[in-house]
């Protein structure tokens, strides 16, 4: 892990075993576990995973905007540009949020207040950070509809959010979350709610304003075509924890465990023959509160062997640059390694 | 003759500001045996299409002929026994099964009302339930205890029981994550080659439709646009409406997705209550010239049963827009 850090930039964000738990009547649940994260100036990093592997909560935690309770940070650091969010004070993360570090939804419509215009709600994100008069505020905003690549911008500025589709106010939640130039967007599920052309224009979108800005993106996806699309590196989470990271090449090309290649197989492509059947994975994603001893994938696993029940395997550097949490990833590079050696 | 014919199909809603005509003039067929994918974006008419085609919502002309009877001229009583042959799995899992019932009742429910005595329906109920992949005793248990992907598979039980021709499956792994989804798709494959049932698989996800259909039907503003073989509309779409969906379809192999072509389909879906004149898509088509902000293309063949509803389609002008490499 050493060499890989000399060789990237320094990071803006850095997540250090990062612990969220739910507190509920059945008991703590370690809903994120232990997540290490970096994102450097102009890269993007997708965190993949199904429904409740801890990816949008885990980006909670960073903007600290945890459902608090249930949801409490219990261990770890997140440090943003050298400074730790934790030690902030409400007020100051407030100046953080919206600012340095900006944040999209999944679900534009019920982001956006339904009873105040477009205009004067990006007026306001651009007031609360920026000491300028109401006047400057609204040109600003104007521009920012036309950077979004909103038509007939001045005019959309008096529309309500009910007035748009979905693509245009995911256009605005854009829009209103680059208006005070942000190092760092976390959207999570930018695009689920939208068709495919307008997710195309979207994440197009996201591409060229990180190209201008230079700012870090981290995306939230279930969706391995959007990885493969906009990623530089990825990190898939499975209950809780990061179970696999690595260049999106290397992911894409050699899976190491044996959760991203189901992901992988499980997703129907144009390049697979078609009528071929799909990999499955088989039974479903355990809840928190009821995760199997060792390795929480054992029992949806190929190739789960006794130590998978006995220990939870730890991340652990495989190959340059890329990490696995897996036992038999392990066992099996090493043989590779006793192979070659002889 | 087919299975399933529609023909020249409309259904109509009226609204405060006019009429949107959300299914307008469809006809296509449906094999016994085979799969039809229907894609389109959402407002495009593809789950009305699947509602009209099961008389559960009104149509304001054209016909549904299923193994020869006409679906769209019988009164309720001769429907609700033509209904036997034709069944739905719906996109939520959550809100398509009654919450109070059990997962017998639920699944045993098309049985009784089409008369089954009570005995018969439980033996029938445990076999679907085998057929589905979900314990025998999942019967005495309620929606709630099952996760996303074992509900999808009571509502495809819940279909099947009646041993139906057709189902019309929409959006059936939408809601599902990923590897939950690929285990529900395994099935419906399985399930035909075990009955021959016959799909008509609404879905806006191209890659999921493009792997399960035998053919493809692709809609835009409540208009077949093209039509064919999923192959070859695959390895070379003719309306620039399809052209642009599979170039915005995520690729899920990075070399690929960068490497492709990122013609962006510009601008959003016109609204259906004021289509605009001539080809509906004539505001958005990169290759839209004066005809076809006049006349509204039909839909006609092309070789190999391909069709498609375009003035200057992409075959005729292969080198009109940049091609998609979507199949390696």
């Amino acid at each position: 892990m050493a060499a890989d850090r000399a060789s990237e930039p320094t990071p803006i964000l850095s997540i250090d075993k990062l612990e969220v738990s739910l507190f509920t009547r059945r008991g703590v649940l370690p809903a994120v576990d232990g997540l290490s994260l970096t994102v450097a100036a102009g890269e993007t990093v997708a965190i993949v995973g199904e429904s409740g592997c801890g990816k949008s909560l885990a980006a909670l935690a960073v903007m600290r905007l945890l459902p608090e309770p249930p949801a409490k940070i219990v261990g770890g650091a997140v440090r943003f540009m050298g400074r730790d969010l934790a030690s902030l004070s409400d007020r100051e993360m407030q100046r953080v949020r919206g600012k340095d570090i900006s944040m999209i939804f999944q679900d534009p419509m019920t982001s956006l207040n339904p009873v105040v215009t477009v205009g004067d709600q990006l007026i306001e994100a651009i007031r609360r950070h920026t000491h300028v008069s109401r006047k400057e505020a609204g040109d600003r905003a104007i521009e920012l509809l036309r950077q979004v690549r909103i038509p007939d911008a001045e005019r959309r500025l008096d529309d309500y959010p009910h007035q748009m589709s979905g693509g245009m106010s995911q256009r605005v939640m854009i829009a209103m979350a680059i208006a005070c130039g942000p190092q760092l967007l976390i959207a999570d599920e930018p695009t689920t709610a939208l068709d495919v052309t307008v997710q195309a224009q979207i994440l197009g979108l996201l591409k060229e304003l990180q190209a201008s800005s230079g700012m870090g993106l981290i995306i939230i996806t279930h969706d391995l075509g959007v990885v493969a699309e906009t990623a530089d590196r990825v990190v898939v989470m499975y209950a809780g924890r990061k179970v696999e990271e690595a260049r999106v090449g290397a992911l894409f090309e050699r899976p190491l465990h044996p959760y991203t290649r189901g992901l992988l197989g499980a997703t129907p492509s144009a390049v697979r023959r078609r009528g071929g059947r799909l990999v499955e994975i088989a039974g479903s994603v355990p809840a928190l509160s009821d995760l199997p001893m060792g390795c929480a994938f054992q029992n949806r696993c190929p190739d789960a062997f006794d130590r998978c029940r006995g220990g939870r395997p730890a991340l652990a550097s495989l190959l340059p640059q890329q990490s696995a949490a897996c036992f038999a990833a392990e066992v099996e590079l090493s043989r590779n390694v006793a192979a070659v050696g002889t | 003759m087919s299975l399933l014919s529609v023909r020249s199909l409309c259904v109509q809603y009226q609204s405060a500001r006019g009429t949107v005509r959300a299914v307008d003039d469809v006809s296509f067929d449906l094999e016994a045996g085979e799969t039809v994918g229907l894609v389109g974006e959402s407002g495009c008419g593809k789950s009305t299409l699947g509602k009209a085609v099961m008389r559960l919502v009104p149509s304001s002309d054209g016909l549904v002929i299923l193994d020869g009877q006409n679906l769209t001229e019988m009164q309720p009583g001769a429907l609700k026994a033509a209904r036997k042959n034709i069944q739905m799995i719906f996109q939520d899992p959550y809100s398509s099964l009654n919450p109070r019932h059990d997962i017998g009742t639920i699944v045993g429910q098309p049985l009784s009302v089409a008369g089954w005595p009570r005995r018969d329906i439980r033996g029938r109920v445990a076999e679907l339930m085998g057929q589905v992949g979900l314990p025998a005793e999942a019967v005495r248990r309620y929606p709630h205890e099952f996760s996303g992907g074992q509900r999808q598979r009571i509502g495809i039980a819940r279909a099947l029981a009646l041993s139906p021709k057709v189902i019309i499956c929409d959006e059936p792994v939408s809601a599902l994550d990923v590897s939950v989804r690929a285990q529900v798709i395994n099935l419906l494959k399985d399930l035909q080659q075990a009955t021959g049932v016959a799909y008509l698989f609404i879905s806006h996800d191209l890659s999921v439709v493009e792997h399960v259909s035998d053919r493809l039907i692709v809609m835009y503003l409540g208009r077949i646009v093209e039509s064919g073989r999923g192959e070859d509309i695959w390895r070379q779409p003719a309306h620039p409406y399809t052209h642009a969906l599979l170039a915005a379809a995520p690729v899920a192999d990075p070399r690929l997705a960068r490497s492709r072509n990122k013609s962006v389909l510009q601008g959003e879906l016109p609204s259906p209550l004021n289509p605009p004149p001539g080809c509906s898509f004539n505001t958005r088509c990169p290759m839209a010239r004066e005809r076809c902000r006049e006349e509204q293309p039909v839909l006609r063949t092309l070789a190999g049963g391909h069709m498609v509803a375009c003035h200057y389609d992409l075959l005729e002008q292969p080198a009109a827009l940049p091609a998609v490499s979507v199949a390696s």
